[in-house]
């Protein structure tokens, strides 16, 4: 019985520790947020003062500065014009070549899944400067599609593989009775599969949206014009265009490209964790 | 599989040809295009390639001489070999750690994988400016911090950004940002692991470091495979943090990495054919990378 109890008292002690080793880290992950969100309310100044102490008042003023210097709501309109068409145009098009590669057998489909894990593998580096070739060519420099583009191909890859992992593991009686009904292969794709992939679909079309709207090297390349700029490719010149150091002003910006990712996270973290980590553990 | 339904192939053509053709004209074409730039001289972004052999011989091999002789390349070949090491050790170390943690405790575990995970989705370039501020000399977080835990004081502020430290302070953001990925990774394997085999050594007295030693290792070794290549190839492709923390290689030259190289010879240096074979270097090394990994920790069919 003492010793029964003696055990419970040194589990509880190991669950303590546990959490605290545990909660260490996660305050080294969520620091560096308050701290920057707080800092976007402080003028350089008081930044530099008191670095950790909590406003002095609640000032919009960084905001207001960002505002007047750069064209912002454009910035984030850019920037949704450019993730969303990416993601619609990713998650149609692989659910598409998906479900073919899960459902048909064909001959050179061994290859077709090599031509695509080898896709994953090319780093965006390795392709980047043709590409700036046929983007030239078609007119696109300095366009939000210009950047689109080259976006759609580098997420397909992965896309596909999640979703025709998950049309795989579904049994085809629904496809074999509606056929029978007399659908043709496109009617059993859109009106029977796509209602039951649709979960997988939210996983692909919020990843490819949350690694579009972060993808920066792509826009260096191709947006060069302040017009045409995409919010994180604005990011970016508050470092390099500022003749004074103007820290309020930088975490201020960091806080505006942050805000909405951080929105997308605390709604739909479960379906980015799965997304994010299946690719992974099956590539 | 052998049903009606997909006998005939006309539809499987449509289903794929979109998707392959913008993989086809944004990914296949121009990495082959890219390997045969690296053997020709390409001036200014967006010019065409030139099959110059004013020598007389086959190929155009000046990118390559200056791959193999420029001091800087070195460095940062270097310079992403370490950064490969590096992350690899802690990356995954400190994942690895924190998932065999997060497997004993009884209650909040989803909670902390969703906090690991969350600086995975946000925009690297965002976090450059943040780890900026991280690191300022006078005013930056960290030495606030070491001056009030009064490990230092006001006159021996350290210089995160100095020749000794930047490797330290450009790998720090990197370690940290990806540690949740793999983490979410190790500790879904850990969770497929089933009781029964740890109720069966603790039967047979085995100590808790016994059981990971003996049983959850050895069980996660294709996990933590998967997350050691990852680890390495992720290492290659790094840009947007070093970029916007040591913009082209501050202090003089000294923390490029091949990736943020690549871009310099690219864009500002205007070589392109130079940038053209960096990125064959990339893709070689990841193969390595890879190939070398795959050697050393076989994976084993349990």
């Amino acid at each position: 019985m003492e010793k029964a109890i003696r055990r419970r008292g040194t589990r509880h002690w190991g669950q303590f520790l546990l959490h605290a080793a545990l909660i260490l880290w996660a305050v080294t992950t969520i620091f560096p947020f308050v701290w920057v969100l707080l800092s976007s309310f402080k003028g350089t100044t008081e930044i530099m003062s008191k670095p950790f102490a909590l406003p002095e008042v609640l000032s919009l003023f960084n905001y207001a500065d960002a505002l007047e210097r750069f064209n912002i709501p454009r910035a984030y309109m850019n920037s949704l014009i450019l993730s969303g068409s990416v993601t619609i145009v990713v998650t149609l098009l692989a659910t598409m070549a998906a479900y073919g590669i899960a459902r048909y057998k064909f001959r050179y489909k061994r290859g077709v899944n090599a031509l695509l894990i080898a896709s994953m593998m090319f780093p965006a580096f390795s392709v980047i400067i043709p590409v700036f070739r046929i983007i030239q060519k078609l007119g696109l420099i300095d366009n939000i599609f210009g950047v689109a583009l080259p976006q759609m191909a580098g997420n397909m890859s992965f896309a596909i593989i999640i979703m025709a992992g998950y049309i795989r593991g579904m049994s085809n009686e629904v496809e074999e009775a509606a056929f029978i009904e007399g659908c043709n292969a496109f009617q059993i794709l859109f009106r029977v599969v796509v209602p039951i992939v649709r979960p997988a679909m939210a996983t692909v079309a919020i990843f490819t949206f949350v690694w579009s709207y972060n993808d920066l090297f792509t826009q260096l390349f191709f947006l060069r014009n302040p017009q045409s700029w995409a919010i994180t490719r604005l990011l970016n010149e508050f470092t390099v265009s500022q003749g004074r150091p103007n820290y309020g002003l930088m975490a201020a910006s960091v806080v505006m490209v942050v805000a909405p990712v951080l929105v997308i996270y605390i709604l739909l973290q479960k379906n980015i964790i799965k997304g994010m980590t299946a690719g992974a553990v099956k590539g | 599989m052998n049903s009606m339904v997909y006998k005939r192939k006309l539809p499987l053509a449509v289903f794929l040809i979109p998707a392959f053709a913008i993989m086809a004209l944004f990914i296949y074409y121009p990495f082959i295009v890219n390997i045969i730039n690296s053997f020709q001289k390409v001036g200014a972004l967006g010019t065409g390639a030139v099959p110059v052999n004013d020598s007389g011989s086959m190929f155009f091999l000046d990118n390559w001489k200056f791959v193999f002789s420029d001091p800087t390349m070195r460095s940062a070949v270097l310079n992403t070999l370490k950064m490969m090491a590096v992350t690899v050790v802690f990356q995954v170390g400190i994942a690895l750690l924190l998932a065999l943690l997060v497997d004993n405790v009884r209650r909040g575990a989803q909670a902390y994988r969703t906090i690991y995970f969350f600086p995975i989705v946000i925009s690297a370039s965002a976090l450059g400016l943040l780890f900026n501020m991280v690191f300022l000399y006078d005013t930056g977080m960290l030495n606030n911090i070491l001056i009030s835990l009064g490990i230092i004081s006001k006159d021996t502020l350290i210089d995160w950004k100095s020749f000794d430290n930047a490797f330290f302070t450009m790998t720090l953001p990197v370690i940290w940002q990806y540690v949740g990925f793999y983490f979410v990774i190790l500790a879904t394997g850990l969770n497929n692991i089933s009781a029964d085999i740890y109720e069966a050594a603790a039967i047979d007295g085995a100590t808790g470091f016994q059981r990971i030693r003996f049983i959850t290792l050895p069980l996660l070794r294709n996990t933590i495979i998967t997350c050691v290549t990852l680890a390495l190839t992720g290492a290659l492709k790094v840009f947007d943090l070093p970029w916007q923390m040591f913009p082209k290689g501050a202090p003089a030259g000294t923390t490029y990495l091949t990736g943020t190289y690549m871009y310099q010879q690219t864009f500002n240096v205007r070589n392109v054919g130079q940038g053209s074979a960096i990125a064959v270097v990339i893709v070689a090394l990841g193969i390595a990378a890879a190939q070398i990994t795959s050697l050393v920790l076989r994976p084993k069919d349990m």
